[in-house]
């Protein structure tokens, strides 16, 4: 991850894209030409996006703005952010919801028509295939969000277990929905921004709720959800007008939300206390371990039924032996890597997301440690280049969240 | 082209967002590219270094700081110690990446700029003047010849960046 300062923009797209290190190895013989572009990129460009191949795809890092302004201005006014890059998915017929448990630990039985909730995809070890937002559109319909890093290895890993599922006479089907761009608006502006542009009353829909609705003049899918710990929404739109949306939307703004890239999104996660898949989150790191069990619905943990629920069901029982907490720390900001040290300079663990906090101007990063070293306060050393500095592990968010509830 | 448009204006968005605490830059902020000043030697890593008398002051360019955004963090080495040519003396911590910084010119470091410590967005609100990082005596004095002049390393940068 480090480099010289001619390898900087390579450093900074090696960091956002270690979500898919398959697409790094690939991207060495890959020239831009062969990367793919959402519907805005010509948008992004005119805009100053600096655009970076990110998980296959050709993504502004940032625009006129620097990633600290950009960071701020999202929670001070909003960010636009085009994240059609991510795989939107919807699976239908009337036991997709049987089918769905199988391979995530969320209860999605159990969520109200039009709600969603933050799952994870699991693996038979109980590792983490994915994470995505999972939303039941009604009982035979479920739409689904996962990483463009993990797209290919996702929709294999639904498609083996549809066939499977459906040889046994399971009634699932899926659509992909490449013919829709999903854009994220997020910060408190978002709500009475989007609310110029549709006649339902927003004031209603609360955090994780999800509809169908018009919005300007487009047939959307619009759920209240984000990456940043603001208030939000992502937009799931027809291609043909999400270029027209986006430019609504900024305008309705009078220019106070911004276009803003994967830079500070990844900044304002981090703050959030939001995993990024691939670094905080991998094959063989567990839902548990990574501080995710309350997404594990209280029926899942009785009844299991999920990939790998046995290995989970017991961690749950016993601790997980790692476990995924936040830092503050003194020195160079930590890196995905820099080794975790009690004390008496015994290695505990390691950073896995780490970073200089624009909004908190000092350095947070999150990383797993050895059970017991986990409760806040604990004081740790993070070494950085061979020199180690002080650490105190902290409870997350960093940033407090402002999730529009009831 | 997009690139440069959006070098140029990260740097205008990065001194106006800094001249609360720190001296007004000596250049104008209307100019298109990154500034590079006559009279010093450019590396193709991106320091310059300046040789006055028995020092040579080392630092990194507007190219480089433009590139890098917000340094929040500086790695100085100590003084006496020795540097060699072209080996990494240090690292520069922004918002976005960590970067290596390369030494110009072999020698003894003679002194570091410890207002970094304090006060790293120097490097981007004066990266030729306060932003400084190190100074070296010398041991091979010939081996500036080696480097870019100004000239050369605009056009480096402008190559650099149509990539």
């Amino acid at each position: 991850m480090r480099g010289g300062l001619w390898q900087l923009g390579q450093s900074i797209t090696r960091r956002l894209a270690q979500a898919d290190k398959k697409t790094i190895g690939r991207r060495c013989f890959a020239s831009d030409a062969d990367l793919k572009k959402t519907v805005l990129y010509d948008f992004h460009v005119v805009n100053g996006g600096k655009m970076v191949p990110f998980a296959g795809w050709s993504m502004p890092i940032q625009y006129k703005d620097s990633i600290m302004d950009s960071t701020v201005n999202c929670r001070e006014n909003g960010s636009l952010f085009d994240v059609s890059h991510m795989c939107g998915l919807s699976l239908k017929g009337k036991d997709t919801i049987p089918f769905l448990e199988k391979l995530v630990i969320a209860d999605v039985a159990g969520l109200a028509p039009g709600t969603g909730s933050l799952t994870v995809f699991t693996n038979e070890k109980g590792g983490a295939i994915d994470d995505s937002v999972v939303t039941k559109v009604t009982n035979d319909h479920i739409y689904l969000v996962v990483n463009a890093g993990c797209r290919d290895k996702d929709l294999a890993h639904i498609e083996e277990h549809m066939k499977s599922f459906k040889s046994k006479g399971g009634d699932v089907s899926w659509h992909i929905h490449d013919e829709r761009s999903l854009l994220a608006l997020q910060g408190p502006l978002a709500a009475p921004v989007l609310q110029y542009l549709t006649k339902d009353d927003l004031s209603k829909m609360y955090f994780g709720e999800f509809r169908v609705l018009d919005i300007n003049g487009a047939p959307c899918f619009l759920t209240r959800t984000g990456y940043t710990g603001e208030d939000g929404f992502e937009i799931s739109v027809p291609s043909e007008n999400a270029l027209d949306l986006a430019k609504a939307l900024l305008e309705k703004s009078e220019g106070k939300i911004r276009l803003t890239g994967l830079g500070a999104r990844d900044s304002l996660r981090l703050e959030a206390g939001l995993c990024l898949y691939g670094n905080d989150m991998e094959q063989h790191i567990t839902p548990v371990e990574a501080g995710l069990t309350w997404a594990i619905g209280k029926r899942r943990r009785a009844e299991g039924g999920f990939l790998g629920a046995e290995v989970i069901l017991k961690q749950i029982e016993e601790g997980p032996k790692i476990r995924r907490v936040g830092f503050f720390s003194s020195g160079p900001p930590p890196r995905s890597h820099s080794e975790i040290q009690d004390s008496n300079g015994q290695n505990i663990g390691e950073i896995t997301s780490g970073g200089f906090s624009p909004c908190l101007k000092k350095n947070i990063a999150m990383g797993y440690v050895k059970t017991g070293n986990h409760k806040a306060g604990t004081n740790v050393k993070i070494v950085i280049r061979g020199k180690s500095y002080d650490g105190v592990v902290t409870k997350m968010p960093f940033v407090p969240t402002k999730y529009y509830k009831p | 082209m997009a690139l440069r448009m959006w070098a140029s204006s990260t740097a205008n968005a990065l001194r106006i967002s800094t001249t609360n605490n720190i001296i007004a830059p000596s250049f104008s902020i209307s100019r298109c590219f990154s500034t590079v000043i006559d009279g010093l030697k450019y590396a193709s890593s991106h320091e310059w270094v300046k040789h006055e008398g028995s020092v040579a002051t080392v630092g990194i360019t507007d190219h480089a700081q433009d590139h890098l955004g917000e340094v929040v963090f500086v790695d100085l080495p100590d003084v006496g110690g020795s540097v060699s040519q072209g080996s990494s003396f240090g690292a520069v911590e922004s918002v976005k990446a960590t970067s290596d910084i390369n030494c110009p010119i072999s020698g003894e470091i003679v002194e570091v700029n410890t207002k970094l410590s304090e006060t790293p967005g120097l490097i981007n609100s004066s990266p030729y003047g306060d932003g400084w990082m190190i100074k070296v005596k010398p041991s091979s004095p010939s081996e500036l010849e080696s480097l870019m002049g100004s000239k050369e390393y605009t056009k480096f940068c402008e190559e650099e960046d149509s990539h």
